[in-house]
């Protein structure tokens, strides 16, 4: 299908919205009514058409705009983009990898030729065309990383793999759940996730880390995390968070379902040829609770995991004080009725909600 | 006496040791205020070691207290600075100057262990040959995750970022490449409540 693009904000005005064919295929992130912490790895090999699974780095309605949004993030604090000086072959990887695959998965939309090291690059959507030398960072206006991240949805972290561990050594970060890559950037995989609960003593970070290390070329994996953010935002930085932590306070019984947003990542890896680094994309869709309930499956079941989850989850996560409030309004899209296994929204199976 | 035993903590916070004698050509030997202690206890379990020793030592409030019991041990280089900052040029030639083999040895607040440490990494020292030993204050050195600037010895939780005025409270999440715990506001979801300031582990 031929994608239009959305013009919309993620900020100020926040005038984001998801069409009804961005809510259907919306990454929901519970395979069963209730949630924990786990390993929960995928091959990153497709999935169903139309799937936000389907491609290798989706792109959807958002695309432009949440290019123009990341801009102005890096226009404000360019410390969002960092690489160490040995990561810059990486960043050439990255680079390939991207315009490889968005011009094979979108040709419509972005076209790579290439002649030996002489590269054109066509971005139709962003109205970009750029000739230059591939590895000769020179012939770009940004390093590698950089450039083709200023064109990608999502966050990007690059992972050197030395003795044993990841290192975050390089990274475009501007739409994070809540975390600094200025302050983690240089760190092991441990070290960057050690304010995570509970997570460390279940053993999920030695068994993700011996998954990531064997990742190999051609066998990208995925999988899907989620929290809750309070309007569109999808600069939630600690950076910015003196500015945005208010907002979590605007909540009412009557504004809720527009403003309370589910936040999901799609986080895939894809070991890079050259450097053996790994690229980590997060890519980051938010859904708000009106639009969500719509698919009844959904709502059903995210008022169950909300519901029980624990409270150090919930804290963690952000949006403890603002749950019994999340609670009322999914509650009443709640009939109790069984949900169908898996993600999916199900819709010509699961029955409507019930009246009460 | 000067050790403090830290609560276990979250997995980016350092964990300090104590300081042993190691084989070495070479040993370099940075301290603060009350990491004197720690380097007096190192020279009396190996008195060989201050022979071949550079001592940097930055006294801070300790003053006099333990610059002339150091001088007594007889280092090869002994130098003492009136602030960190002040010791940075000497320590980086010295780094630079080092061979294989070098054994580097950092004792008192974690700021200068951490900022020490970041020294001896860039220059390419092997972690296997640092060791670090904390003594005297628990005061951290902080950054403010709003503004990027280091706010040196808070001693209290919150405290206010030197830079740019913003309540912070203290983390356990630590960088070692800005040698800093992270300080992040603590009245954002609802201004002006800050709770009054608490001792570091009090």
């Amino acid at each position: 299908m031929t994608i239009q693009f959305n013009e919309e904000t993620f900020r100020d005005d926040y005038t984001f919205r998801n069409s009804d064919w961005a809510i259907k295929r919306f990454p929901f992130p519970f395979h069963e009514d209730s949630y924990m912490y786990s390993v929960n790895m995928e091959q990153h090999q497709g999935g169903p058409a139309g799937s936000v699974f389907e491609k290798r780095f989706d792109v959807d309605e958002h695309y432009v705009a949440e290019m123009k949004d990341r801009a102005l993030v890096l226009a404000e604090d360019p410390l969002r983009c960092q690489s160490l000086p040995h990561m810059t072959l990486a960043g050439w990887d990255l680079l390939e990898l991207i315009m490889v695959s968005k011009s094979e998965d979108y040709p419509d939309l972005f076209e790579l030729h290439r002649d030996g090291n002489n590269w054109h690059w066509i971005n139709r959507p962003m109205g970009i065309e750029q000739k230059f030398v591939f590895m000769d960072e020179s012939t770009l206006p940004y390093g590698p990383m950089e450039y083709i991240t200023r064109q990608a949805q999502g966050d990007f972290c690059v992972l050197d793999q030395r003795d044993d561990n990841l290192w975050m050594d390089a990274g475009m970060v501007t739409t994070q759940a809540d975390w600094s890559l200025d302050f983690d950037i240089g760190m092991n995989f441990f070290e960057w996730h050690a304010p995570v609960p509970k997570a460390h003593e279940m053993g999920i970070f030695v068994r993700a880390l011996k998954f990531l290390l064997n990742i190999q070329q051609g066998m990208p994996a995925r999988r899907l995390n989620w929290t809750m953010t309070v309007n569109p935002l999808l600069d939630t930085s600690p950076e910015n968070y003196h500015k945005w932590g208010v907002q979590k306070t605007t909540l009412t019984p009557e504004n809720l379902g527009a403003k309370q947003h589910l936040r999901v990542e799609l986080q895939t890896f894809f070991r890079l040829p050259r450097s053996n680094a790994l690229v980590f994309p997060i890519r980051c869709y938010l859904i708000s609770l009106e639009d969500l309930v719509t698919v009844p499956k959904w709502g059903r079941r995210l008022h169950r995991v909300i519901r029980d989850l624990p409270v150090e989850l919930a804290t963690y996560k952000g949006f403890i004080d603002n749950r019994p409030m999340i609670l009322d309004y999914l509650a009443q899209h709640d009939d109790g009725l069984p949900t169908s296994d898996g993600i999916w929204p199900d819709l010509a199976t699961e029955p409507p909600l019930s009246p009460s | 006496m000067s050790k403090f035993q830290f609560p276990e903590s979250i997995k980016s916070r350092p964990v300090w040791g104590t300081l042993e004698p190691r084989a070495g050509k070479a040993h370099l030997m940075v301290a603060d205020s009350e990491g004197a202690e720690a380097l007096l206890d190192l020279a009396q379990a190996d008195a060989t070691l201050m022979a071949r020793a550079h001592v940097i030592y930055i006294p801070r409030e300790t003053g006099e207290s333990y610059t002339v019991r150091l001088k007594e041990l007889g280092a090869a280089q002994f130098y003492v600075g009136p602030s960190y900052e002040a010791a940075v040029p000497r320590l980086r030639r010295t780094l630079s100057d080092a061979h294989m083999g070098l054994q580097v040895y950092l004792t008192g607040t974690e700021g200068l262990m951490g900022q020490a440490m970041r020294e001896a990494i860039e220059a390419g020292i092997p972690h296997s040959a640092i060791q670090t030993e904390h003594r005297g204050s628990i005061a951290r050195r902080m950054q403010c995750v709003h503004c990027k600037g280091i706010t040196d010895d808070v001693i209290t939780d919150p405290f206010v970022c030197a830079h740019c005025g913003l309540n912070l409270f203290v983390r356990d999440h630590y960088s070692r490449r800005h040698a800093a715990y992270q300080g992040v506001c603590i009245d954002a979801e609802d201004p002006g409540n800050v709770p009054e300031p608490v001792r570091l582990y009090s």
